[in-house]
């Protein structure tokens, strides 16, 4: 049922008829086995990829290096729950490399993103350095590309 | 001018392609969606580009041999050796052609005479009519029919030959129906061209795309009819290369050869840069290969069941990448179907008709396209199906 998951990872839109038809499976089973995955909290949820550039409400995103010292008794976990708290905070990731953590970090301005790092992220305790990289346009997102509409018409000739 | 006393006049008597039409009114259009290509919506896969770019970077501009390289021409019977079981000799069986259009060209102005006739079982891909009329042959069509899931009986066959036939074109997988031909349907007629007689173009250019349990069978791999078929394939459909133009001819030595005389007198040689593409293509493609098809079968099996829950009832395609719904329910013929779907819903599909005759009724649709694609132009054809059926 690696399947199901692949198709839906890449387009959460299909009916669960559909799905059915595609992977050769009774549509009882695919049911059953979405609910599974809810369930066990392997589907988490689904989004939309959205493409701001494209709409007024503008927002800023930044990527933040973390250098901590981890904890003596649980290691990154206890770090990376502090600044998963933040509402701020899009995502978290434990890194191998030069620095420990990536956060990505939303704000509705650069300046937002400045004083969130400054006051709060930076002075968590254990947090050694910071660095923070501004995002300043999205290619390509969770595999689609937000970029070049001509990349995806279709060039392709009627020719017989 | 009068130009048409100057042209020659089998050639003027050619009919331009059926699908042209629809193609028209399509292109006139903006927001039409397509469900009408005949060419993976895939691009070639990287390390392949990667390895035509090495080529022209490395300065490998000149012409190649007349019969392809060497590399390709040994690539190409490993492969037909590895997949199908068929041994050819690369130096003396083997041409690569530009595309397998080419190689089927070539077949028919090789082996067909002044009044020979030509089998030609259709709905088939539009070039082997109008190729064999140039060729000066006759074509003799035979109709498969949906009740034989578009395969070509060997009762049909038989019926069809005559002491002035000369070859049988077996176009599987199919272009449109999407039919293929299993091993025992391949004995039948097997039988029957050896018992007649009769020499074999066979068309695998979709002999990657065959879904389900059965992969293709070469007719060329039946008893007896190696020595009587020449096997036409290509890159176009299996590594996603049309655009490269690569295609290749197996077959008898003595029919290779008169091949290639043609091929260097009016092409001189396959492209070069295309040629060390499809190199790597042979090498190290079966990984493309297999994730095209898989996403392809899935697509299918949308498309499949789309059309049977809409009521027009389509038979299973197991080859190709098209379906062949029946539209008859809709009292609608193929061209008036088309042309209300596109007119009504922007959809384009080709009329079977464009295909052979036989393939009024129904309506070829090519799942080409990404399965987002492909739910939005179903939905549109459901909705047509539907204002149908409240407007009559
Ligand atoms: C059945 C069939 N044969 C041959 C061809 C020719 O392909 P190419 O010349 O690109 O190899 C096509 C292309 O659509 C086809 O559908």
């Amino acid at each position: 049922m690696n399947k199901l998951l692949q198709l839906i990872r890449k387009n959460a839109n299909f009916t669960t008829a559909e799905l059915s038809a595609m992977l050769g499976e009774p549509e009882k089973l695919i049911k059953e086995k979405l609910h599974e995955y809810h369930q066990k909290g392997i589907i988490k949820g689904y989004q939309a990829v959205v493409n701001w550039e494209e709409v007024d409400d503008s927002y800023v995103e930044a990527l933040i290096e973390l250098k901590v010292t981890p904890k003596k008794e649980t290691g990154f976990d206890e770090m990376a729950q502090m600044c998963m708290a933040f509402e701020e905070v899009e995502s978290v990731y434990l890194m191998a490399g030069v620095y420990d953590f990536a956060l990505i970090v939303r704000g509705e301005t650069m300046q937002d993103i400045a004083m969130f790092v400054a006051k709060k992220l930076s002075t968590i305790d254990g947090v050694l350095s910071t660095g923070t990289h501004f995002i300043m346009r999205r290619y390509k997102d969770r595999g689609m590309n937000l970029f070049d509409a001509e990349n995806q018409t279709d060039e392709r000739s009627l020719i017989l | 001018m009068d130009y048409q006393k100057y042209m020659n006049t089998r050639i003027q008597s050619v009919q331009p392609s059926g699908i042209r039409k629809f193609f028209d009114i399509a292109n006139e259009m903006k927001d039409v969606i397509s469900l009408s290509i005949g060419e993976p919506d895939f691009q070639t896969p990287w390390h392949i580009r990667d390895e035509g770019i090495r080529s022209l970077t490395k300065g490998k501009t000149w012409y190649s041999p007349n019969r392809g390289f060497a590399d390709l021409l040994n690539e190409i019977t490993k492969y037909y050796e590895r997949r199908f079981g068929i041994t050819y000799s690369p130096t003396k069986q083997t041409l690569v052609t530009v595309g397998g259009s080419e190689a089927i060209d070539l077949v028919l102005r090789v082996l067909v005479d002044e009044g020979d006739e030509v089998i030609i079982p259709q709905p088939s891909f539009v070039c082997y009519h109008p190729l064999t009329v140039m060729s000066g042959g006759v074509p003799v069509v035979i109709n498969t029919k949906n009740e034989d899931n578009f395969r070509l009986r060997a009762d049909d066959l038989r019926a069809a030959i005559t002491d002035k036939t000369k070859l049988l074109v077996l176009p599987f997988p199919n272009n449109p129906t999407g039919a293929i031909m299993e091993r025992h349907d391949l004995e039948e007629i097997a039988k029957v061209c050896i018992e007649k007689d009769i020499l074999v173009l066979s068309d695998e250019i979709y002999s990657e795309l065959t879904y389900g349990v059965r992969d293709h069978v070469s007719i060329a791999s039946i008893d007896g009819m190696y020595e009587r078929t020449v096997v036409i394939n290509g890159f176009s459909k299996s590594y996603a290369m049309t655009g490269w133009r690569l295609g290749y001819a197996l077959g008898p030595a003595e029919i290779i050869g008169q091949m290639t005389k043609l091929h260097q007198y009016g092409i001189m040689s396959a492209p070069t840069t295309a040629q060390y593409a499809a190199i790597e293509a042979l090498r190290n493609g079966d990984r493309d290969v297999n994730r095209m098809r898989d996403e392809y079968d899935m697509r299918r099996r949308l498309v499949v069941d789309a059309f049977n829950d809409m009521g027009l009832t389509c038979f299973e395609p197991l080859g190709a990448f098209y379906v062949f719904p029946c539209i008859k329910s809709t009292g609608l013929s193929s061209d008036e179907f088309c042309t209300r779907l596109i007119m009504e819903k922007h959809v384009a599909v080709v009329p079977g008709n464009a295909f052979g005759e036989s393939g009024n009724g129904f309506v070829r649709v090519s799942y080409s396209y990404s399965l987002k694609h492909l739910k939005i132009a179903l939905e549109r054809i459901r909705e047509f199906l539907e204002e149908l059926h409240h407007g009559n």
